[in-house]
This record gives structure tokens, C-alpha cells and sequence, in this order.
């Protein structure tokens, strides 16, 4: 029998039976899109993370205070004021730490800032020009603070264009007095539309020397992080093992498990990172591969049906001559059609998410660097594994039909 | 030339309770070209025996070949050939495809043939004016009469240019107007084209449209009797 023939059997069928079959491929629809979708998204969020850790520069260390935490109890550990001022001179000391590198204490805190009568609550980074450095941004409006305003505890701001926006409107705000916890600071530079940076909305914040976020918004001694900028990249591992080695001399710790600090690299970073995002699209994966076997289970459901409500057309068409092969050929036709629609459909609904998924993040959630990922190996994917859960589910009322004997078929009721 | 023949045909269902014997050895012969009517009252084995001789359903003992053959001696695809290339069904329920035109179900049996796609629409639009539809070719099977749809399983039986034409019961679901009609493209059939038509049924006036009359009562043959001259007409309509 003619494949062209059987197909036009399998589709006229399939037609006979519109709304029931839409509603089965609904199912692999489903499926094969969460595949999609969990595939395309979870490698769009990965590669944004890493692009927003790169961004940091390979040679970027941060030294923060406390250590990971082993249990609900050991929280408090996280929380430490261990990186001071003689931590900071400890890891410049070449004596130390090898290399030229460059080192900048850092603050961070949330405030209600406010101009005249706006007021916004927003992110302060207590840094310096290294800090901006490592952001590679450079102010769009104004000049960025020096090392001698850290140095006189200077009360200038640099600000992001949202705060701008929000305390200034289209009025001119270099020069201009914000207040933040009653204090009077000059905004002295304005930054550029950034977006998310770094996992941090760079337009949302104001940056202060970090000598007067320390002393005047926070008043203490301590510091939230040092960054180290290596002197090169091939330094980065010796010098992580230069701060540990001299952070533990510093505060007399002989066992490294009782550590009351922690040094990251970006490379760390990226490979921690990169194991969640990996594990968590496997789960997602997994979970949308159960959706799948449901559709799977739904198809064979209503295959069966089909092939109980078609058993007098089963035994006529057995009585004037179709073979076993003829008929488990036309139900899983019916049953791989089925799902091949709903994998191309799927697909395109998948892509078509992905894409809107894509354009909120960066509308809405400010990540202007998500990429629109669509691999097309997931094309593919969707279609091979939805016509291989065709086979699998389609099987079985195949061949149910096919052992049906032609004359107990055409006396069915 | 003889085209089926039955020696000793039992038929025995094996029931949960009893084990029922339908056909109690059946023997006879069937030559190509004849008209014969297997006649008996509900329940007799009629059906029965003509589902053993189309090669629809298995004796339980004895022997019944096609065209020298028996079932045991082809495997299923073979039977599966035979009965789409030699025979053809005409059921007393029709048994059309639903929601589907004259057309396409007279198309069925080609489907499953070897005839090259090229040849399936004059053969469908021969058999189909062979019992007058022509003008129906595209209706729906639901929208015609039932003597319309008995002729459609016709021209789908004739369609292949079967040898046999096995009709069970075909005017069983038929008012008389109707059924004569079907009856008379039976007889026109075997006459004009030389076709072998074994009907099945429980009507007097209906068997007498044949030229052999086979009684069957209680899984036995009663009598076998030629009512008519045979007609020696050449097989098909092409010739």
C-alpha cells in the first residue's frame, strides 16, 4: 500500500474527529514548548549571569567578610566585621600578596534618598574609582570622584540616570544637594543609561566614596567587601592564596574551616554558577518531560478509543484486503501525526514565549543585555521526541487494532 | 472451472456453557460464472459458511479452497491479497466509511491493491455507473437512500474487478423496490459481466434471482437445485 495513500487515510481520520484531535495534541503542545521554553530561557539566564560576571573582569577578586554558612545555625557567621582597615594594608603589601594588584575597600547599603520633595529608596555603594573601573562605566554628566575625596571623607554623590529621573526630572542635577539619612551630598557625576550590570540595576544607584558611607551614613570601621584587581590574569589563583594565607596570619586562624573570611574568583564564580543554572534546567527539563509522557499517556488514551469506535471500520477494511501491516501503519500514522503537529506547534508557541519571555526581561526587568536564545537543535528535539512518543503510545492501539479478526470486527455493535 | 470447494465444513463456537455446532459438514463445489444463493431461516449458518468460503473466518474441520487453495496455504498477507484482488463483499449493514463520499469509499479496496494510482479513478467511475450512481459521486454515504448505499458496497466490491461477489443479506435492510433493484444489478452483474455472486439469504423471492438455490437448514445442506440457466458471459467490464 502506497504511503501517500495511508497518510491521506491517517489525516482523513484525524479530520473526521477535529475538536478531539486538537485537544490530544494540546498535550504534546505543552510539552514540547516547556521543553522549549525551560531549554531556551535557562540558557538565556545563564549566559546573561556569566556575560554579568565577566563583565566584572577575569582578574576581579572580591575578599567578604564571614564564611558559607554549614547549617540554619551557623547564619550568624555570614555577618562578621572581620575586613578592616589593617586587612585592606595587609593584602596591598606586596610583601603579602604578589603582583601589582589593585585593592578598594567597599560598602553597600539601602536608603530613603531625597531632593527637595521627591524621595526614592535606593542602593548606595560605598567604592571608589576602582569600583567604577570594574563597572566600566564612566559618568555621563560631571566627574567622578577622586582618591582624594575618599581620602577627605568628601560629601559627593555620583548617581544613576533612574535616580536622576526620580529626584531631578529634566532639571540639571550636577551640583545640585540630595540628603540621605539627614546629610547633605553634592551629586558630582551623572551615570549613563546602564540597565542590570552584575546582577545590579546600576541606573537605581549612587555611588559614595566609601570612606563616607562608612563613617558618616553607616559609622563604622569595618568594610562589606576589598576588591582585588590582579595584576594579570595567570595571578589570579596565587594571589587568592596570598590574601587566605595572609587574612588567616592576620586573625590567627590555623584551620582553614574556621575561616572568618572568603576570597572569590569570577572563575569560581561562573563555575558555581554555571552548575546551578545547569541542574536547575535539567530539573525543569525533567519536569517538563513529564508533561510530556502525560500527553503521551493522553494520545494513547484516545487512540484507543478511536480504535474501539472504529472496529467495524477495522474489520471492512481487513475484509476487503488491508493487512496487519495496513492497519498498525494507519493508527500510528494517526498517533505520529498527531504529535509531529503538536511538536512543530509547540515549537513555534515555544519560541514565540521564549521570545515574549525575553522582551519583559529586558523591558521590564532591565536586563538589556538577555539575549533571544533559540537552539536550533531544540527544533529537532521537539519534533523527534514528540514523533518517538507518537511511536511508543501509538503502538499499542495499533497493534490492538490489527489482532482484530475481520469478521468479529464487522459484527461489533 | 471450479472456484470454491467446501468438503465436510464444521463450524463449532466454542461457548462458554456449551460448545455450539453451526455447520455440520457441509460439501459442495461452486463454478466460476455462477449465480448461487445460499438460502436458509436465521440461524441456519448461512453466514457462517460464506464467511468460511470469502476467507473471513477459519473451519473448525474439513476443507475449503479458493481457486484450488486452501486458507492453510497462504499466510495472512497472502489472504489478505486474495481478498482484495478475488473477492468482493456486499454486507446487509452497508458498512460504509461515515462522513466520507461515494467516491472514497468506492476508492477503498484500490488503496490496499497494487494497481498503479493512475488506473483508481476510471476504475472507481466504471464501477460506480455499472450501478448507476454516477450522478452521487460526491454526496456524502449519509445523505443517500439505503438502496443508494447497498449500491455503493456494490460498485466497492466490483471496484477491483473481484472474481466473487459475496453478498450477505444485501437486501435485508432494504424496502422490496430497493432490494429488487439491488437484486437486478446482481443478476446484470453475473449475466453481462460473467461475475460468480454467492448471496446469502432468507428470502424465497430473493434466492430465485440465482440460478443454483443451496438450502441450508440447521448447519446442514437440505438441497441444492439449479433454478436457471447459467449464463456464460466473459468476466469484467473491460472485455
Amino acid at each position: 500500500m502506497k504511503v501517500l495513500s495511508q497518510l491521506k487515510i491517517a489525516v482523513g481520520g484525524l479530520r473526521t474527529h477535529k475538536s478531539r484531535s486538537a485537544l490530544t495534541i494540546l498535550g504534546i503542545v505543552i510539552g514540547i514548548m516547556a521543553i522549549i521554553m525551560v531549554m531556551a530561557i535557562g540558557k538565556g539566564a545563564e549566559d546573561l549571569i556569566l556575560d554579568q560576571i565577566r563583565g566584572m573582569g577575569s582578574r576581579t577578586m572580591s575578599v567578604e567578610p564571614g564564611r558559607m554558612p554549614e547549617g540554619l545555625g551557623d547564619v550568624y557567621d555570614i555577618f562578621t566585621e572581620s575586613l578592616g582597615g589593617k586587612e585592606v594594608e595587609a593584602i596591598k603589601n606586596r610583601n603579602n600578596v604578589r603582583g601589582d594588584n589593585r585593592v578598594a575597600p567597599f560598602v553597600g547599603l539601602m536608603e530613603t534618598v531625597s531632593h527637595e520633595n521627591e524621595k526614592m529608596r535606593t542602593q548606595i555603594h560605598g567604592a571608589s574609582e576602582l569600583w567604577m573601573e570594574i563597572l566600566t562605566i564612566s559618568p555621563e554628566e560631571g566627574q567622578m570622584f577622586t582618591d582624594a575625596d575618599v581620602k577627605q571623607i568628601a560629601r559627593v554623590a555620583v548617581i544613576g540616570s533612574e535616580v536622576r529621573k526620580e529626584l531631578f526630572g529634566e532639571s540639571d542635577a550636577i551640583g545640585q544637594k540630595i540628603k540621605i539619612k539627614g546629610q547633605n551630598f553634592k551629586v558630582v557625576a551623572i551615570l549613563p543609561p546602564t540597565g542590570v550590570m552584575m546582577m545590579m540595576n546600576i541606573d537605581d544607584l549612587i555611588i559614595l566614596p566609601y570612606t563616607t558611607a562608612q563613617k558618616i551614613l553607616l559609622g563604622i570601621s569595618h568594610y562589606h567587601a576589598i576588591l582585588v584587581e590582579a595584576e594579570t590574569e595567570e595571578l589570579v589563583p596565587l594571589i587568592a592564596e596570598d590574601i587566605k594565607k595572609t587574612i588567616r596570619e592576620l586573625h590567627s586562624i590555623t584551620d582553614p574551616s574556621q575561616d572568618d573570611f572568603k576570597v572569590g574568583t569570577m572563575d569560581e564564580a561562573m563555575e558555581i554558577i554555571s552548575g546551578v543554572t545547569s541542574a536547575l534546567t535539567i530539573l525543569l527539563t525533567a519536569v517538563a518531560a513529564i508533561s510530556l509522557v502525560v500527553g503521551g499517556i493522553g494520545i494513547m488514551n484516545i487512540m484507543l478509543v478511536s480504535v474501539t469506535e472504529r472496529t467495524r471500520e477495522i474489520g471492512l477494511r481487513k475484509a476487503i484486503g488491508a493487512t496487519k501491516t495496513d492497519i498498525i501503519t494507519q493508527f500510528l500514522l494517526e498517533s505520529v501525526i498527531l504529535t509531529i503537529f503538536g511538536g512543530i506547534l509547540g515549537i513555534l508557541v515555544g519560541a514565540g514565549f521564549t521570545w515574549l519571555t525575553g522582551f519583559a526581561i529586558r523591558e521590564f526587568g532591565g536586563f538589556v543585555s538577555w539575549k533571544f536564545y533559540f537552539p536550533i537543535s531544540a527544533v529537532f528535539l521537539g519534533v523527534g521526541v514528540a514523533a518517538t512518543i507518537g511511536l511508543i503510545f501509538g503502538l499499542y492501539p495499533a497493534s490492538q487494532a490489527a489482532k482484530k479478526s475481520p469478521i468479529e470486527a464487522l459484527r461489533y455493535e | 472451472m471450479t472456484i470454491i470447494r467446501a468438503k465436510n465444513i464444521k463450524k463449532t463456537y466454542n461457548h462458554e456453557t456449551l460448545p455450539l455446532e453451526v455447520l455440520k459438514g457441509l460439501t459442495f463445489d461452486i463454478e466460476e460464472g455462477e449465480f448461487v444463493a445460499i438460502m436458509g431461516p436465521s440461524g441456519s449458518g448461512k453466514s457462517t459458511l460464506l464467511h468460511i468460503i470469502g476467507f473471513l473466518d477459519q473451519q473448525t474441520s474439513g476443507t475449503c479452497h479458493f481457486n484450488g487453495k486452501g486458507m492453510d496455504d497462504y499466510t495472512e498477507d497472502e489472504i489478505a491479497h486474495i481478498r482484495n484482488k478475488d473477492m468482493g463483499f456486499v454486507f446487509q449493514a452497508f458498512n460504509l466509511l461515515p462522513r466520507t463520499n461515494v467516491y472514497d469509499n468506492v476508492k477503498l479496496p484500490l488503496i490496499y491493491s497494487d494497481r498503479p494510482e493512475k488506473e483508481w479513478h476510471d476504475l472507481i467511475m466504471k464501477a460506480i455507473k455499472a450501478v448507476g450512481l454516477e450522478h452521487r459521486v460526491k454526496h456524502e454515504t449519509s445523505q443517500l437512500s439505503g438502496g443508494e448505499k447497498q449500491r455503493v458496497a456494490i460498485a466497492r466490491a466490483l471496484v477491483n474487478d473481484a472474481r466473487v461477489i459475496f453478498a450477505d443479506e444485501p437486501t435485508g435492510n432494504l424496502d422490496s423496490k430497493s432490494g429488487s433493484m439491488i437484486m437486478k444489478t446482481l443478476q446484470e452483474l453475473n449475466q453481462k459481466h460473467g461475475y460468480t455472486i454467492i448471496l446469502i439469504t432468507h428470502e424465497t423471492y430473493t434466492a430465485e434471482h440465482a440460478q443454483r438455490i443451496i438450502k441450508i437448514i440447521d448447519g446442514q445442506i437440505k438441497s441444492d437445485r439449479k433454478v436457471r440457466k447459467r449464463h456464460d458471459a466473459n468476466h469484467g467490464f473491460k472485455k
